[in-house]
């Protein structure tokens, strides 16, 4: 069993006006310290799998299909093995 | 009942399916059937309607769940047979994340819902979608949407203009497409288009709501007189 971590955010092609928001927001409290804000997803789920390859796919996989939408989305993720299914 | 007939597929969400039933079955006087999420019959629709509203609650993103749905399986069938689909608002978001049109819908420039009445130029009325309408004047039609900003990477929209395949454009009142006339920054301006063979519509302004002078405007009805033109004109070379 694997836990999957997984973040999803807009392309770095595409404006992410959200992020800007928060950016600006942020610039008037700390001076030019932080930048670049960009807003996303995190989705967790557990995978049965025997191989961290075969769970590696599987995770692939639904984040091409269904997760994330590739046209205007990017996603990265992690897998950690996990004995039982709970948080 | 009279043929072209219409379905109008309902999803947990959907809030314009009555809508878009209204003007099919009396406005335009044509059968008109509602096909629910998961059914798997089309009911031997000639006209797909994917109306607007919050199809599974817009979770994910607009359309993302909806695509997945038994209907959508039977509907992409009726596409690839030439069918006509049109998806409208919520409905542009499905046709997009089920890849039957290219490109994709996100977030507002503005980040703001939109709510108003835009105008629209017909950038190709020579479409089963268009042919009744009037392509001198720009149209006036209501927006109301979250996520109406049409994205798509430079050479599909390269393509999409080539091909004559952006059907809607948002305008200023006299036909020109300023920024201050796009409600959402789409890419250039656009409201609406088709698909490479020319049977599948999404546009994001709302034709069904403005189909009855009550309403304030009738110029989304010769979108759906286009419909049963082209419908009619097909039955009529199939038996001829």
């Amino acid at each position: 069993m694997y836990k999957a971590n997984i973040t999803i955010t807009l392309r770095q092609s595409i404006l992410d006006p959200e992020g800007k928001a928060i950016e600006q927001a942020l610039g008037s409290m700390i001076e030019g310290a932080l930048s670049n804000v960009r807003v996303g997803k995190h989705i967790e789920l557990f995978v049965n799998a025997d191989s961290r390859e075969k769970a590696h796919e599987l995770v692939e996989n639904a984040c091409k299909k269904m997760l994330a939408n590739p046209v205007m989305e990017d996603y990265t993720f992690t897998l950690e093995e996990a004995e039982t299914v709970s948080a | 009942m009279t043929r072209p007939r219409f379905g109008i597929v309902v999803f947990p969400g959907s809030n314009c399916d009555h809508d878009a039933y209204h003007v099919a079955k009396h406005v335009m006087d044509r059968d008109a059937v509602f096909l629910w999420h998961k059914d798997t019959d089309l009911q031997d629709s000639d006209v797909i309607i994917i109306p607007g509203g919050f199809s599974y609650g817009d979770y994910l993103r607009g359309g993302a769940i909806a695509q997945f749905s038994p209907i959508i399986t039977e509907v992409r069938k009726h596409a690839e047979r030439g069918g006509l689909v049109v998806g409208i608002c919520n409905g542009f978001q499905v046709l997009t994340e089920a890849s039957l049109l290219p490109g994709a819908l996100i977030r507002n420039a503005s980040r703001r819902f939109v709510c108003k009445e835009v105008f629209l130029k017909v950038e190709n009325g020579d479409t089963a979608f268009t042919s009744k309408l009037d392509t001198s004047l720009p149209m006036r039609l209501h927006v109301a949407h979250g996520e109406g900003n049409y994205y798509a990477d430079p050479d599909t929209l390269k393509r999409l203009e080539d091909e004559n395949r952006v059907v809607f454009r948002y305008t200023d009142p006299t036909g020109n497409p300023t920024p201050e006339s796009n409600p959402n920054g789409s890419s250039n301006n656009i409201a609406g288009i088709i698909n490479e063979r020319g049977n599948v519509l999404g546009m994001m302004p709302h034709p069904e709501r403005c189909s009855e002078s009550i309403l304030g405007s009738v110029d989304g009805r010769g979108v759906f007189e286009s419909m049963v033109d082209y419908i009619i004109g097909e039955r009529v070379e199939a038996t001829a």
